[in-house]
């Protein structure tokens, strides 16, 4: 096979793996704050992308369009699920929390199965089939969009969490849970917004990636256990490591998919994981916890 | 014999076991009271039972969440059914061979988690990650099937012959009310020995068990082992009950949650809330699709939903399960979670 | 006669933080000896490392004859050394005879005979009556003999301590330190405590390390060591002699 063809698989694999590290930037932001597992992640963001097919297909609104106002109703939705259901398992030992989410997940992804049904639909914007050309390289104009996009909304997390008073509190949060309460920090309420944020990057991610790939309710766990295994391979609550770790899972997956059947694609993300997990539970940008 | 007997019946309550006997001997008679249709359903009744009981033994006993359990289920399932199929090979001896099968690669499973220190969430997914291995491995395998499916040659229902497995539903009634029997016979056993004390240590605190002597690795690798062992039991019925397998299906991440929603509802840890939320779930289940059918509505993840809300609804207000607050209600002594 | 734990040149660094700075002591079979000194002092530290939840950093544990550094607590424990921990850490769900019988079950494993053994620990302790609640309903003084007690069940020949009488009053200090004197001389039992409660170490102790900063700066017969200078400048404080 020519090398061109490598190449530009592994370049959409970059570009679709900066939004798969958008989404698990959300996951890596919940454990990394409120410590909870958040197993409907890829559920949430299933959620998200339905209602920018319905926009689509309904007002013909470019999901670009649409990324601010589907990022606040998923920011919206967490921070009422937070709030309002998952704040007393915080303390509570972590498979219940687990066993909570997967509830949440089992009932969104039915429900949008009976909702939606089972069959695949995409949205086709008009540049769907554009691509732009760089030398050798051929890159889809809907993944680049999409990547860009990405960047800048993780960059504008970044800075919240650096530059705002709130995004300072919230890492203190993270730090040190009995701290924060003893300086008067609302951690209750930290803990929903920093939900809120984590539903909110994967209501932008979900946004995005429907540009990229066919919906159907299925593709929730899918991704939830994606998330899973960037933010593990990343580094879980390292930030840098949630986009890192999705962009070797996004690289893997189009490769195996390539060299191998595209049904081996997530064998090969097990795999990272299962390593992971042996040789460097922490991840690669992950602080070790003792 | 009358030592073994006694070591079941300690310190359970006289009302206890006669409950458990009435029970017992309701369920004995229960082919013959019920319709074709019902009796189906209680036989999906006790194999989930008897496969959270199975599960439970990881979970509620030792500690360890296996979100991966479908494995074994599969794994058994195949082995016992690829021994038939390409050697005519029978599901008891097949099953003498899928036990092994399964108990290694619970071995294998429990040695990488627990060799590096692998728990809590990260073993789930771990156990969720195997699982998908074997989901699309088997896809590709084509000796038993592939992802088009495997089928074991189905003969007509005139006799019973429990040698194959063939037969009328009645006979596979009563193998798996049997096989749920024995199953909490031995959970029972277990749980009162010395290694159920060391399960409960390490479910408890695992680090206080290690400085109080307990070999954390070994008995944790023994609750891997035999929850695994347990499984192929299920599978190989699954397999000769159903005449077919589908790696989509008896892999699917699906398998393993159903697996859980029993001893979750019935209660973890205990020995009779698997059976009791084996009951729960699935005639919910099927009222509800009575329900709908009446109301012409057949649309599929309805029953889906409902094991979400289930789940839900058990987690946040009755996180020990319905067991222990009925067998209060019932006035009953159980051994506690 | 040989100690029957000894601790030779043992040291333990946290990231460029020196915990423990070699030391050096030997416990002989049969004594009640404390370690006391400063919070922060490598106490606890220290005990872990006897206790193989840490591998010392240099130096060398023997326990009965044998190295024992670096290896794992379940194996040190069934070598015969038992430890509470500092923080107690019940079976919350179990109850406390089952807490307790599961310390039996390590050298007896036929559950009958665990649980006699343990309702004889639990006598002792004064818990007996407390047997069928679940650990998680005793109170803290309770908690703390619930713990010697899984400890004792294991039969060791060292009992490690940790901070046991924290928290107690002093009429419950000095139940425990009878029953530990008790212990002490009908079975020989050689105890090795970390504490704070100056009352139950002059009660208790046979021999006393003094610990700062990790480094032993004293060791003797409990008269003696709250004598010297430099206990008194670093810990004791020359109130506690008046």
């Amino acid at each position: 096979m020519p090398a061109e063809i490598y190449l530009n698989v592994a370049v959409s694999g970059i570009l679709t793996g900066l939004v798969y590290g958008l989404m698990a930037l959300g996951l890596s932001v919940i454990f990394g704050v409120v410590r909870v597992v958040n197993f409907a992640h890829g559920e949430m963001m299933t959620i998200a992308m339905y209602i920018a097919l319905v926009v689509f297909t309904a007002f013909g609104l470019d999901p670009l369009i649409m990324l601010v106002p589907i990022t606040a109703v998923l920011f919206a939705l967490g921070y009422v699920m937070q709030a309002g259901m998952i704040n007393p398992f915080v303390t509570r030992p972590e498979h219940t929390q687990f066993l909570l989410l997967l509830g949440v997940a089992i009932v969104i992804v039915n429900g949008l199965l009976i909702i939606f049904g089972p069959d695949a639909q995409s949205v086709r914007t008009t540049y769907a089939f554009d691509s732009f050309q760089f030398g050798r390289l051929i890159v889809d104009a809907t993944k680049l969009y999409a990547a860009a996009t990405a960047v800048v909304t993780a960059a504008a997390l970044f800075a919240f969490f650096r530059f705002t008073d709130v995004g300072t509190a919230i890492r203190a949060c993270a730090d040190n849970h009995a701290g924060a309460l003893t300086v008067g920090l609302n951690v209750n309420r930290l803990y929903a917004l920093t939900f809120g944020l984590g539903s909110a990057c994967v209501g932008a991610a979900g946004t995005l990636l429907v540009l990229i790939i066919d919906i159907t309710p299925q593709v929730g766990p899918v991704y939830t256990l994606l998330a899973f295994i960037i933010v593990i391979t990343g580094g879980m609550g390292s930030m840098p490591g949630a986009l890192l770790g999705g962009l070797l899972i996004g690289v893997t997956e189009a490769m195996a998919g390539l060299i191998f059947t595209p049904s081996a694609k997530s064998m090969f993300a097990f795999a990272i994981l299962v390593l992971v997990l042996l040789f460097r539970p922490q991840g690669i940008l992950g602080r070790k916890t003792s | 014999m009358s030592r073994f007997v006694v070591r079941l019946t300690e310190d359970v309550s006289r009302r206890a076991l006669t409950l458990l006997v009435v029970f017992f001997a309701a369920m004995v008679i229960a082919p013959f009271a019920l319709n074709d249709y019902l009796l189906t359903v209680l036989i999906l009744i006790f194999y989930s039972a008897y496969l959270g009981l199975a599960w439970n033994i990881l979970m509620g006993f030792a500690g360890y969440l296996s979100l991966g359990h479908a494995l074994y289920v599969g794994l058994g399932g195949y082995t016992a059914a690829a021994l038939y199929v390409h050697f005519g090979i029978g599901p008891w001896i097949g099953l003498l061979v899928a036990i092994p099968v399964t108990m290694i690669s619970g071995a294998i499973i429990g040695f990488l988690a627990f060799r590096f220190g692998v728990a809590g969430v990260y073993f789930a997914i771990l156990t969720i990650a195997f699982a998908e291995f074997a989901r699309i491995g088997f896809d590709h395998f084509n000796w038993v099937g592939g992802s088009g499916g495997f089928f074991l040659p189905v003969k007509q229902y005139a006799h019973n012959d429990l040698w194959l497995l063939r037969g009328s539903p009645a006979m596979f009634y009563y193998v798996i009310l049997a096989a749920t029997v024995v199953a909490f016979l031995a959970c029972r056993l277990m749980l009162h020995s010395r290694i159920g004390y060391f399960w409960q240590a390490i479910r408890e605190d695992e680090g206080a068990a290690r400085a109080i002597g307990v070999d954390t690795f070994r008995y944790k690798m023994y609750a891997v082992v035999i929850s695994a062992g347990m499984s192929a039991f299920a599978g190989v019925f699954y397999a000769f009950y159903y005449n077919n397998l589908f790696p989509e299906q008896v892999f699917h991440i699906l398998r393993s949650i159903e697996l859980i929603l029993g001893p979750m509802i019935g209660g973890i840890g205990t020995l009779f809330g698997p059976v009791l939320g084996a009951f729960v779930l699935t005639s919910l289940a099927e009222v509800l699709h009575a329900v709908l059918a009446v109301f012409g509505i057949d649309v599929p993840g309805v029953n889906r939903v409902l094991y979400g809300v289930c789940l839900l609804l058990v987690v946040i207000w009755v996180p020990h399960g319905i067991w222990p607050w009925l067998a209060r209600r019932l006035g009953l002594t159980e051994p506690r979670p | 006669m040989s100690a029957l734990l000894s601790i030779s040149g043992v040291s333990k660094r946290f990231r460029g933080l020196v915990a423990v700075d070699n030391v050096s002591f030997d416990v002989p079979q049969g004594v009640i000896y404390a370690v006391i000194g400063p919070n922060g002092a490598g106490k606890t530290t220290l005990f872990n490392m006897i206790a193989g939840e840490f591998v010392p950093d240099g130096g060398t544990i023997s326990f009965d004859g044998a190295r024992i550094d670096g290896h794992p607590p379940d194996e040190v424990c069934r070598r015969g050394i038992g430890r509470t921990f500092q923080l107690v850490r019940p079976f919350p769900a179990l109850s406390v005879a089952e807490n307790v019988m599961i310390g039996a079950l390590l050298h007896r494993s036929d559950v009958a005979e665990a649980r006699a053994r343990a309702y004889d620990v639990l006598k002792r302790l004064d818990l007996f009556d407390k047997r069928e609640q679940p650990a998680s309903a005793l109170t803290l003084p309770d908690r703390k003999r619930l713990e010697v007690a899984r400890a004792l069940a294991t039969e060791p020949k060292l009992l490690l301590l940790d901070e046991v009488m924290a928290g107690l009053r002093p009429t419950e200090t000095d139940r425990i330190v009878s029953v530990l004197r008790e212990l002490n001389r009908e079975t020989g039992l050689t105890i090795l405590l970390i504490e704070h409660v100056m009352r139950a170490v002059m009660a208790l102790a046979q021999r006393v390390l003094v610990l700062h900063h990790g480094a032993a700066i004293a060791e003797g017969a409990p008269e003696e060591v709250v004598r010297e200078r430099a206990v008194i400048d670093s810990y004791l404080g020359a109130e506690a002699l008046a």
